[in-house]
């Protein structure tokens, strides 16, 4: 029978391979996207098989404004993106500190 | 028992689309990869009986973002080779960070399986309705008691998607448009001129 345990092994191994993908691509700032979609998918596992073991349904509501949260943070990286694209001519991360941050 | 096989089938081509989404050469096959895992994510919340999740998973991960990940990596003109330069110089460190922090968190599965931490457990108010849906449970809920969250989570959209329009908006120099409220000001003195030029002399512009 699949317990609660089985989810929290997957949901933390997808999280583990998300931070991974930040560290292995960390040139290319479209796939450090998709790297953090991968961790908030992990998290909205973990949060949805708990709801759904605990009987409580808050965990759902609480992954829909994590989905929510997820999209608008995509949507303003990818904008960023195309203007930082449009400016330089390149995405590489290396050389963003233009800012001097 | 097909309760199992499916979780096994889901997780672990969720947990293969994963590794390849950050694996890939080419970022294009990491969006596709990347719309695979969401879509046996949406398997695995389907089979714990989250179908409202799920579905909104396959229709904002997979109808929305996952297009617009495609649409910016097949706009931009992008020299990918170059940009995989670091990939085997970070490895070592990434996969050491990566296997530190699953044991920790297989750490902690394994301590509250000893029974050494008590998570608490649901006061029920916010339990499925009987013999109702989950959808219909979570209207109630995200109607009731959630609402002005609810109203906060479209605010954050709609400043999501002013954020991106300001953005990406620029204003076209090199094109010649119509504007209206120039041609609404114009009035016949300044557009004009009576003259008379003597004859066989020209008029200067």
């Amino acid at each position: 029978m699949i317990g609660i345990e089985h989810y929290v092994v997957v949901s933390s191994i997808l999280f583990v391979l998300g931070v991974l993908g930040i560290f292995l691509n960390r040139k290319n700032v479209i796939v450090i996207l998709m790297a953090i979609e991968l961790i908030l998918l992990a998290v909205n596992i973990n949060l949805v098989a708990f709801s759904a073991f605990l009987g409580d349904l808050t965990g759902q509501i609480f992954a829909m404004f994590v989905l929510t949260v997820a999209a608008g943070e995509a949507a303003i990286g990818l904008a960023i993106l195309v203007i930082y694209f449009r400016g330089r001519g390149t995405i590489a991360v290396d050389d963003i500190h233009r800012m001097r941050g | 028992m097909i309760h199992t096989i499916a979780f096994y089938l889901f997780a672990v081509l969720l947990i293969a689309s994963a590794m390849l989404v950050i694996m890939s050469r080419n970022p294009v096959h990491s969006v596709l990869w990347l719309i695979l895992a969401f879509f046996n994510a949406a398997g695995l919340m389907v089979l714990v009986g989250a179908e409202f999740i799920a579905m909104l998973l396959v229709i904002v991960y997979v109808g929305a973002v996952a297009v617009l990940f495609l649409f910016v990596v097949m706009m931009l003109d992008i020299d990918f080779a170059e940009l995989r330069a670091g990939f085997m110089k970070n490895a070592p460190l990434g996969v050491l960070i990566a296997v530190v922090l699953f044991v920790e968190l297989f750490v902690g599965l394994v301590i509250h399986g000893a029974g050494e931490l008590q998570l608490g457990a649901a006061d029920g108010t916010a339990a499925t309705i009987e013999g109702r849906s989950n959808i219909e449970s979570i209207g109630a809920l995200l109607y009731g008691e959630y609402l002005f969250l609810f109203e906060a989570a479209g605010l954050i959209l709609l400043v999501a998607m002013i954020g991106a329009i300001v953005l990406t908006h620029r204003e076209r120099t090199d094109t010649r448009g119509q504007k209206v409220a120039r041609q609404v000001a114009r009035r016949p003195e300044e557009a004009t001129v009576n003259v008379k030029p003597e004859i066989g002399k020209g008029v200067s512009l």
